[in-house]
């Protein structure tokens, strides 16, 4: 395989309790951690163990966003991506937009795999890769903990409700991953100064012919209703006379 | 003027034997639209017992059973297409949020050249809706386009299953669309289990990391048995190999909404925290009185759950 496509989306890290503004226009950025979405690391970092299995022999990392993105792509060069590609967007995209994005980078670079995380720990969606691998025309294997390669096709194991599913794909193909693929590397430092040589090519969603979508209309963001703490019982004989209060045993 | 209903299309996920209690779900969700028109389509290799089971959930109109050998599996290359060759004419189309649903739906949606509005937990209008962002810390009203088909996943926790009183009519249509071979079942690897399902158990109890073994688990399971409830796991046990992930319950596993949830040895993390926030009452016990899990229980016990958990399957079971 030659080349692996990494998508590394910034985002608010995972350790933020997220604030919903008062204006009800979206939560709270400022100020605010920002870090590559832990799906997409360990996106990136499967890439890497597969080029270091010598399966593969370029791995290049792009981001869709802010010019704010660099910091996440260069973290991605240090952690071992060969280069990166941002495409500037300053406001938003949607989903479909990102995945015509996805699609034009595919048509200029012709990797062997693209490799994206399952969801966004923003915005939820879970919807990139599959989108992606339709317009592609092309395979899709999502929630994957575990892919093999063989010649021109792999196999990729997939976390799904039931238990672990096994399917067969042709490559090029769409590989998004869960959380127990892999464990991402930390970055040591020599890393972050060797990443700053790496080259990082900044584009536009024009050079790339690309033209937003409209994409769903956000009205408004608002709290989700708290529990709110409840009893505490001393022991045993309290817990079951507090759940047969509540006619549950 | 004359109004245009809604006419939606639910596609139902089944294991080859029953409808997934999802799809029930998805009806409900469409039930919110008014006056809607609901159709279930059921693709399998041969479907005749699912199609009939999908005819008797209630407020369906019609249902299309399309019988195809590439259907045996259900895997979403092969689906979406299909899926797009019936789209014609439906105002929405709704797959659970599921892992099928979530596999199979943004690939319909691209096909037809939309965004997927994810997650569905509430419906405001015909094209409005209400979903979680930010692992449920925010949600977030959208409105897709109105000339567009809409295309949405739901969430299954946000609704109860429509009844099974109905005896709507059965289609038997043909598949008209070019089916990919790019991408193959190889196997599927179940834990088989008597117990009552995660995602639809009225009670379920869910062991963590203070378990600190997959032997120690047993304690969950008797409890579990005791109460006729489904076993869950937060992620740590599951990472911890522990249990296998099909039990784990959160942002990234099921998420589920029993009328009774007993947390064991789990701390809390959002991330859990997400998954059980549609419970009906939900127990903590834990030895750290301080673990965030208590700010949103109903109910805590602060001590060792290896002493606990077996007291109260004992007092339960008397």
């Amino acid at each position: 395989m030659e080349k692996i496509l990494v998508g590394l989306k910034r985002v608010v890290d995972f350790n933020v309790r997220v604030r919903v503004k008062s204006d009800g226009s979206g939560v709270e950025t400022d100020g605010v951690k920002m870090s590559i979405n832990p799906f997409d690391e360990i996106a990136l970092e499967e890439a890497l163990r597969i080029r270091e299995r010598g399966e593969a022999t370029e791995i290049v990392a792009v981001s869709i966003g802010s010019s704010e993105a660099q910091q996440q792509l260069r973290t991605g060069l240090a952690m071992g991506a060969d280069r990166a590609i941002l495409v500037v967007a300053e406001s938003p995209l949607d989903q479909l937009t990102i995945s015509r994005v996805f699609l034009a980078l595919v048509d200029r670079e012709k990797p062997d795999l693209v490799l994206l995380g399952k969801q966004a720990i923003d915005n939820d969606n879970n919807q990139t890769g599959q989108m992606l691998a339709a317009l592609w025309e092309r395979p899709q294997a999502t929630f994957a903990s575990k892919i093999e390669f063989s010649g021109s096709t792999a196999k990729a194991t997939r976390e799904v409700d039931a238990g672990l599913e096994t399917i067969e794909i042709d490559l090029p193909a769409v590989v998004t991953t869960d959380l127990r693929l892999n464990e991402p590397r930390y970055v040591k430092l020599p890393d972050i100064m060797k990443a700053k040589k790496k080259p990082l090519d900044q584009i536009t969603l024009a050079e790339l012919g690309v033209e937003p979508s409209g994409g769903l209309r956000e009205i408004s963001y608002e709290a989700p209703p708290q529990r709110s703490r409840g009893v505490i019982v001393n022991d045993v004989a309290g817990l079951i006379a507090a759940l047969n209060a509540k006619g549950l045993v | 003027m004359s109004k245009v209903l809604p006419k939606v299309l639910v596609i139902a996920e089944h294991d080859g034997t029953s409808i997934n209690p999802s799809t029930a779900k998805c009806v409900a969700c469409a039930g919110g639209l008014d006056e809607a028109e609901i159709h279930v389509v059921v693709f399998s290799d041969s479907g005749d017992e699912l199609a009939a089971a999908a005819a008797r959930l209630d407020s369906v109109g019609k249902v299309l059973q399309v019988d195809h050998a590439a259907s045996e599996h259900l895997l979403a290359a092969a689906l979406a297409p299909q899926v797009v060759a019936l789209s014609e004419g439906y105002s929405h189309i709704f797959g659970p949020s599921t892992t099928f649903g979530k596999d199979l739906m943004p690939r319909v949606a691209a096909l037809l050249n939309v965004n997927q509005v994810s997650d569905v937990m509430s419906i405001e209008g015909s094209h409005r809706f209400k979903r979680p962002v930010y692992a449920g810390n925010a949600i977030l009203t959208v409105e897709a386009p109105g000339d567009r088909p809409v295309v949405a996943t739901v969430r299954s926790a946000s609704y109860q299953a429509v009844g099974n009183d109905n005896d709507a009519p059965v289609d038997k249509i043909p598949v008209e669309a070019a089916i990919p071979e790019h991408t193959r079942f190889v196997a599927l690897k179940t834990g088989k289990s008597d117990r009552p399902d995660l995602q639809t158990a009225s009670t379920v109890v869910s062991g963590g990391r203070a378990l600190g073994g997959a032997e120690n688990f047993d304690i969950i399971f008797k409890l579990a048995d005791a109460l006729g409830a489904a076993v869950g796991a937060s992620r740590a046990a599951v990472d911890a190999g522990y249990v296998p992930n099909e039990m784990q319950v959160g942002q990234t596993g099921k998420i589920i909404a029993p009328d009774l949830y007993i947390a064991v040895g789990i701390s809390g993390a959002i991330q859990h925290l997400t998954g059980i926030k549609d419970a009906g009452t939900i127990v903590a016990i834990n030895k750290d009185a301080e673990a965030p899990i208590f700010e949103i229980a109903d109910i805590g016990l602060v001590g060792d759950l290896f002493t606990i958990v077996p007291e109260l399957a004992e007092a339960l079971r008397k």
